[in-house]
């Protein structure tokens, strides 16, 4: 068990540590809102998974329902995350921020 | 002549009259229904919210959910009668396939960013496609679906058109294809 926790938490904080790589390393404001909203996607659930899982060891109603609580915040980030994502996108798009591409210096 | 036209004139009152009330009866049905549904999702809710079953918690829960349910039912059920039992089960056949779109698309983006020459990788860039989808809420379901996918974010959605900015050609390629068809079969049907 302790295992299967590990290796959720340890994908989870990989999938993190992609995402801040990405926004370091991408050359622009929308490809760097790639890297920081998604990886969460993935990797927010996967910490969450690993953590509602550790509690459920000892097996019992309470903490099925903390567990199932626990499981709640990841429906809430797919929620909010791709609306939010989506907003700053738009919003930037209108605001006239230029896409880079293909053969522009990163900024 | 006098008496014909009242016959007609009672018959026409007489059948308005009986449909309106067949007319309310369905839609006070509906109502109904939707208040009872509202009511069980928001118990369940505090159920898992609370976790205490001794009768003073339990029944102050009770009347919390009876009262949101009588007051507020018609902002989670829109008046219409809708299919919100088959959205649901449709829905919940859709999401492992969602979840195992987004571990792809996630590998994929992991890739790119660990990648020593990324630069050359990447080529952002926005495009259009229009979709055949009807109904707002799978429209609304596909661009969520898009955004959470790493790779693509919906833009806008205008009529039938969606905005997607991709970050990789490959992932502009793949849409709309598979899984707005996907989307299709959960959602869109009558």
């Amino acid at each position: 068990m302790t295992i299967v926790v590990s290796i959720f938490i340890l994908g989870g904080l990989f999938f993190f540590a992609i995402g801040v790589l990405g926004i370091l390393r991408f050359p622009d404001f929308y490809s760097r809102l790639h890297a920081a909203g998604k990886s969460d996607s993935l990797a927010a659930v996967l910490v969450i998974a690993g953590v509602a899982l550790y509690n459920l060891q000892d097996l019992s109603l309470d903490n099925l329902l903390v567990s199932l609580k626990i499981m709640l915040i990841a429906v809430f980030i797919y929620v909010a995350s791709p609306t939010a994502t989506h907003a700053l996108t738009k919003t930037a798009l209108i605001l006239g921020f230029e896409p880079w591409e293909k053969g522009n210096k990163r900024r | 002549m006098w008496l014909f036209c009242s016959y007609l004139l009672l018959y026409c009152i007489e059948r308005h009259t009986y449909t309106d009330i067949q007319h309310f009866y369905k839609l006070g049905l509906l109502l109904m229904k939707a208040k009872i549904a509202t009511f069980t999702i928001m118990l369940i809710f505090w159920v898992i919210m609370s976790g205490m079953f001794d009768a003073f918690h339990f029944s102050l829960g009770v009347l919390c959910c009876m009262l949101v349910a009588y007051i507020s039912s018609d902002l989670l059920f829109l008046d219409k009668g809708q299919p919100w039992l088959r959205e649901l089960a449709g829905m919940l056949l859709y999401l492992p396939y969602l979840f195992w779109q987004i571990v792809i698309a996630n590998l994929q983006v992991a890739y790119i960013a660990l990648h020593p020459r990324m630069l050359d990788k990447i080529d952002p860039h926005l495009f259009r496609f229009d979709s055949s989808l009807k109904r707002p809420i799978s429209k609304v379901a596909l661009a969520q679906s898009i955004t959470l996918t790493p790779g693509t974010i919906t833009v806008n959605i205008h009529d039938n058109q969606f905005a997607v900015y991709a970050l990789t050609k490959e992932a502009a390629e793949a849409l709309p294809g598979e899984m707005e068809r996907r989307v299709a079969k959960a959602l869109e049907f009558e």
